[in-house]
């Protein structure tokens, strides 16, 4: 399971890394939010991997905490998902915006020379 | 113990009055004075409080504590001579508040002016009495901030701005040098308490380090006080107003270089690098300060070269730095400052009444104004050394000094010449500066006709002069104890009382005196018509100005060294920007991690489930489809990011993470929308673009893919290696074993959201409703492009009846949908606590909820029916988190402090009662709000432009009527 998922990161990561790198707007978002994918399983993949077994406690009692998945990496990812959302939005935004004002979605504001 | 709290009492109340000031109308000329001026008063009245204790050579100490786990305290000390100085600024700065409060303009904001004239103060003070060399930097650069804004005070005039910014640059510059050698002499000394450090004096000269900390030390102090070759902000700052001058450049700015050069006498003083350095650019300064003021037209001019030379004088008697000369040291700068403030005050009415400060213009004026010029006459006689003045008597102990003190040198041996070319040349400006304005012919076509000021405005310099008089007459019974006690605090009580007296016999600094004032006088009558023709500057000399010189190199460092590094190694464009990041941070994981993740051995493997391989293979498929079409085809590219969402979200339901995958799944429906609202508002590209095809592009792309596919490459290696190693044990284990007992929840990541994390979660929620108001602010001005501005091309081909059915099915579908969803959210809300769900799932799912309604049917027929306030959403969320996490203050606990219980509700059961859940609501209105505003902000631009379009018909339709 870890090669797979490091292998979907690495391609997640990757196809966003090279979305970012390409001089359109719309490329740039799309490269954000794969990009927002892969950080989001990489943040969460650092509390390792546990099937079947969500934080979810019984009512008193013992907690053995090793068999449970690790809460902090989750609460992490849940609120970057949030934010990552209100980012995209903003970014969505900012280039619409600027499309309306020079004309290109070039992100530098002008075709290349 | 009432002197400590005196002590604080006095740093602080400058401040407090600058605040004040500050908050006056701009109009209140004399509030602000009386303010000012009683808030001087007061601290004038503690330090005669103080001067018993302090008399009896006691040094006076106040700590206040600040950050004690640092072991940082606020440390204040007075000693003598800190009393003396302190004593002098505030007497002046309270002459300079009453002479301000008639030379300042009725158009003047004198909030302004009084604000900065006691925060300046303040700082003064607070450098003097700081008991801890850092603080003392502190203080210092602050002074030079401050100096910067009073110089600046009129910044209309580009003089003026100039001149505060050279003055900035200079002072500033020095005192990053003075913070540097603080911190070496601290560590050599083993603290930077200024009672250690000065009684570490020989273990500091013996250090290895003492150049470098003594080089730096100088360079502050000297840029301070206008020492050569730094001295020509001095000139530049006169831009300032009068007072502003009179205070600055007699009393305190350039004060505090000598200041410090007399304080760390004993740490750094009394060697062969000291006596050279020291004496050497004080004789310099002294010499050239003093040439280049007799040249000067300006009567400010003047006054501020001859600053410079007056400084240049301490500065040397600093260097040679005997008993006598330290004595003198202190002497001349109490004598300078008395002198000097009221020569400016005195210029300043004459630049008032005569409207002009040129020399060459000025004449006669005694006989219009005969009291100021008396008081001027007065005062230039005592910066001239005339006897029965008080400067007469420091500049002879400075003669003896040069004369008496001897360490055979060629320095020493020059020195009596020297002082007596320097005395000289004094006594010609002096006389130039009396004979020039005062006497001669009736001046003719003056801007002004020139009257005798307010009388209020002359005080401050009655004052002054009777100072210069009565310590110049009676020396031993005025300054002599006070003196002696300054003296002693700066070289040890052992010092034997020294006695000032104005006759000491016809000795060596006598004949000194006399020679100098027959060559004054001389020189003067000798080359008087030719100073008045010639230029601004000594012959020759006027040409080289170092004001030039460091224009030059300012420009060279600030304009055109930065842009040429910004053309070799800088870029505008974001491409280049983000691949640099990406190899640096490729580069960085490689050096650092690589390395590091071999050496712990893998331990721990899941299982290979199939269906999770060939669920990313298709998630794969997803991610790379949704690169390659995002060019050409942005639909497609949206729908496969869509799905390389979903497999995302099934990833974390798999891997034990449900709240997760919840919220992802509902954050994908939200972004999805969004960017489907965004792609109206993007070009048409659906032609092949001829330049994609050149060599270059492509050479482009390729090594970006190289880029990507090994960031990508070292991403997945990295991730792969950690998550085979053992976890080691961590906060997550506290936080399952007590999200039940501590938080009253089972829901151990909900638990940590809203209860042991909740302060981030507040802050989370707070940046979300500050994204959600840009987006709003930027769309509220938001002009779309020209080509997208028309009817969408779908509802230009259809006519209007297929548009009315348009999605039928489905939007009764979703209107039904409503409250379903709306149960749904507060299903998830409610069970949040205790199972997958939570305020963020739910606000989201609400926030979907509107949307479907949005997208079934058209804008104008839903804000018919339902009222959204979005903003008051915002608003509402984030005042009930806060007062959730306040009520905690009520039962004393710190901010969101939860408390939890079970409530039994009747047909539904225990229900989870904790007040996290109250707080949990806001999060609920927060993000509900701006989900929502964005959306709506987004999808509003349709129906704006729409409503534009329909207007310009309207009017095409009516011009072809007419």
């Amino acid at each position: 399971m870890e090669i797979i998922l490091s292998l979907a990161i690495g391609i997640l990561a990757g196809s966003g890394m090279w979305l970012m790198m390409r001089p359109r707007t719309f490329q740039v978002i799309t490269g954000l939010c794969l990009m927002s994918y892969a950080v989001n399983i990489f943040i969460f993949a650092m509390g390792r991997l546990t099937v079947g077994q969500p934080p979810i406690m019984p009512k008193g009692g013992f907690v053995n905490p090793q068999i449970y998945a690790d809460p902090v990496p989750q609460a992490l990812v849940l609120t970057a998902i949030v934010i990552s959302f209100a980012t995209t939005a903003l970014f969505l935004v900012v280039m619409i915006a600027s499309r309306g004002v020079t004309g290109t979605d070039h992100v530098d504001g002008s075709e290349r020379k | 113990m009432i002197e400590q709290n005196l002590i604080l009492i006095l740093v602080l109340l400058p401040f407090i009055a600058a605040v004040v000031a500050a908050t006056l109308p701009v109009n209140a000329h004399s509030a602000a004075a009386w303010m000012s001026g009683l808030s001087l008063v007061g601290g004038l009245a503690i330090m005669i409080a103080l001067y018993e204790p302090i008399s009896g050579g006691m040094t006076l100490r106040a700590t206040q504590p600040w950050i004690p786990s640092l072991m940082l305290n606020l440390n204040f000390r007075v000693d003598g001579f800190a009393w003396l100085f302190v004593t002098l600024v505030l007497s002046i700065g309270i002459l300079v508040v009453l002479y301000a409060r008639y030379y300042l303009d009725k158009s003047d904001p004198v909030p302004r002016f009084y604000s900065f004239l006691m925060a300046f103060t303040g700082a003064m003070v607070g450098m003097l009495l700081s008991g801890n060399i850092l603080m003392l930097a502190v203080f210092w650069e602050l002074t030079s901030i401050i100096s910067f804004l009073l110089i600046g005070y009129w910044y209309q005039n580009p003089a003026a701005r100039d001149g505060a910014r050279t003055a900035l640059t200079i002072t500033a510059g020095g005192g990053i040098c003075l913070l540097a050698s603080m911190l070496i002499i601290g560590q050599i000394a083993g603290s930077y308490n200024l009672d250690v450090v000065l009684a570490s004096g020989a273990k500091i000269r013996d250090h290895w380090l003492y150049m470098p900390a003594l080089i730096l030390f100088l360079l502050g102090a000297f840029t301070k006080s206008a020492q050569f070759p730094f001295h020509f902000w001095l000139p530049g700052a006169m831009a300032a107003p009068t007072p502003v001058s009179s205070f600055l450049h007699s009393a305190t700015m350039v004060k505090a270089g000598v200041f410090l050069l007399v304080r760390f006498f004993p740490v750094f003083g009394g060697t062969e690098a000291w006596f050279y350095l020291v004496t050497g650019t004080g004789m310099m300064t002294l010499l050239v300060g003093s040439t280049i003021a007799l040249f000067r037209h300006d009567l400010k001019g003047l006054l501020a070269y001859s600053t410079i030379s007056n400084l240049g004088l301490i500065t040397a008697l600093c260097g040679i730095g005997s008993t006598g000369a330290i004595l003198a040291a202190i002497f001349h700068i109490v004598n300078h400052a008395v002198f000097k403030a009221s020569l400016f005050m005195a210029a300043g009415i004459v630049d008032h009444e005569a409207g002009t400060r040129d020399m060459r213009k000025l004449s006669g004026l005694w006989k219009l104004m005969p009291f100021t010029g008396s008081l001027a006459i007065i005062a230039s006689a005592a910066m001239a050394g005339v006897p029965l003045l008080n400067g007469f008597i420091s500049k002879e102990m400075f003669f003896a000094e040069a004369a008496d003190w001897h360490n055979g040198s060629w320095l020493d041996n020059a020195l009596p010449w020297l002082a007596t070319l320097a005395g000289a040349l004094t006594v010609a400006y002096s006389l130039r500066f009396i004979l020039s304005v005062f006497f001669g012919p009736k001046a003719e076509g003056l801007p002004k006709k020139p009257h005798e000021p307010i009388h209020w405005m002359r005080r401050p310099v009655e004052l002054l002069v009777l100072i210069c008089l009565l310590i110049g007459l009676f020396p031993g019974q005025t300054v002599e104890p006070v003196l002696n006690v300054a003296a002693r605090s700066v070289l040890g009580s052992a010092l034997p009382e020294a006695h000032i007296v104005i006759w000491h016999g016809f000795n060596t600094a006598l004949q000194m005196s006399l020679i100098a004032m027959a060559l004054g006088g001389a020189l003067y009558y000798l080359f008087a018509d030719k100073i008045a023709a010639g230029p601004e500057g000594p012959p020759l000399l006027h040409r080289i100005r170092a004001q030039r010189l460091y224009e030059m190199l300012m420009l060279k460092i600030s304009w055109k060294y930065p842009r040429l590094l910004h053309k070799l190694l800088g870029t505008d464009k974001l491409q280049p920007q983000l691949r640099m990041i990406f190899m640096l941070g490729l580069a960085t994981g490689v050096l650092v991690l690589g390395v590091a993740l071999w050496n712990v051995p893998a331990s721990r493997t899941t299982p290979l489930n199939p269906a999770f391989a060939v669920m990313w293979a298709l998630g794969a498929a997803c991610a790379l489809g949704a690169a390659w079409q995002a060019k050409y085809h942005r639909f497609a590219s949206l729908i496969l990011l869509g799905g390389a969402g979903l497999i995302t979200c099934v990833t974390f339901a798999w891997f034990s993470a449900p709240d997760l995958a919840v919220t992802q799944l509902l954050v994908e429906v939200v972004t999805t929308v969004l960017l489907l609202l965004g792609l109206r508002w993007l070009p048409k590209r659906n032609e092949e673009i001829i330049e994609d095809q050149t060599l270059a592009a492509r050479a482009r792309r390729t090594r970006d893919l190289i880029v990507a596919i090994l960031s990508g490459a070292g991403l997945a290696a990295m991730a792969y290696f950690i998550m085979t190693r053992p976890l080691t044990p961590n906060i997550g284990d506290w936080f399952l074993r007590n999200a039940y007992y501590e938080g009253g929840g089972t829901n151990v990541v909900n638990v940590i959201l809203v209860d042991f994390r909740a302060f981030d979660t507040f802050g989370e929620i707070t940046v979300l409703c500050i994204v959600g108001l840009t987006v709003f602010a930027l769309l509220r001005r938001f002009r779309p492009s020209s080509d997208s501005a028309g009817k969408p091309e779908q509802q230009r081909q259809k006519d209007d009846i297929a548009l009315r059915d348009y999605l039928f099915v489905p939007s009764v579908i979703m209107r039904w949908m409503y409250p379903v969803l709306i149960l749904m959210a507060c299903y998830l809300f409610f069970r949040g606590h205790d199972l997958p769900g939570g305020g963020f799932s739910a606000a989201v799912t609400f926030s979907i909820a509107l949307l479907l309604q949005y997208m079934a049917s058209n804008v104008r027929w839903i804000e018919m029916r339902i009222t959204i306030l979005p903003i008051r959403w915002m608003g509402f969320g984030l005042l009930i988190a806060g007062a959730s996490g306040m009520g905690a203050f009520l039962f004393g606990y710190p901010f969101l402090t939860a408390h939890a219980r079970y409530v039994d509700i009747p047909f539904i059961g225990d229900v989870p009662m904790a007040t996290a859940m109250i707080f949990d609501a806001g999060v609920v209105g927060a993000v509900v709000g701006s989900v929502v505003l964005m959306l709506i902000a987004i999808a509003h631009q349709s129906l704006r432009s729409a409503r534009l379009r329909e207007q310009e018909e309207a009017a095409t339709e009516e011009k072809e009527a007419q």
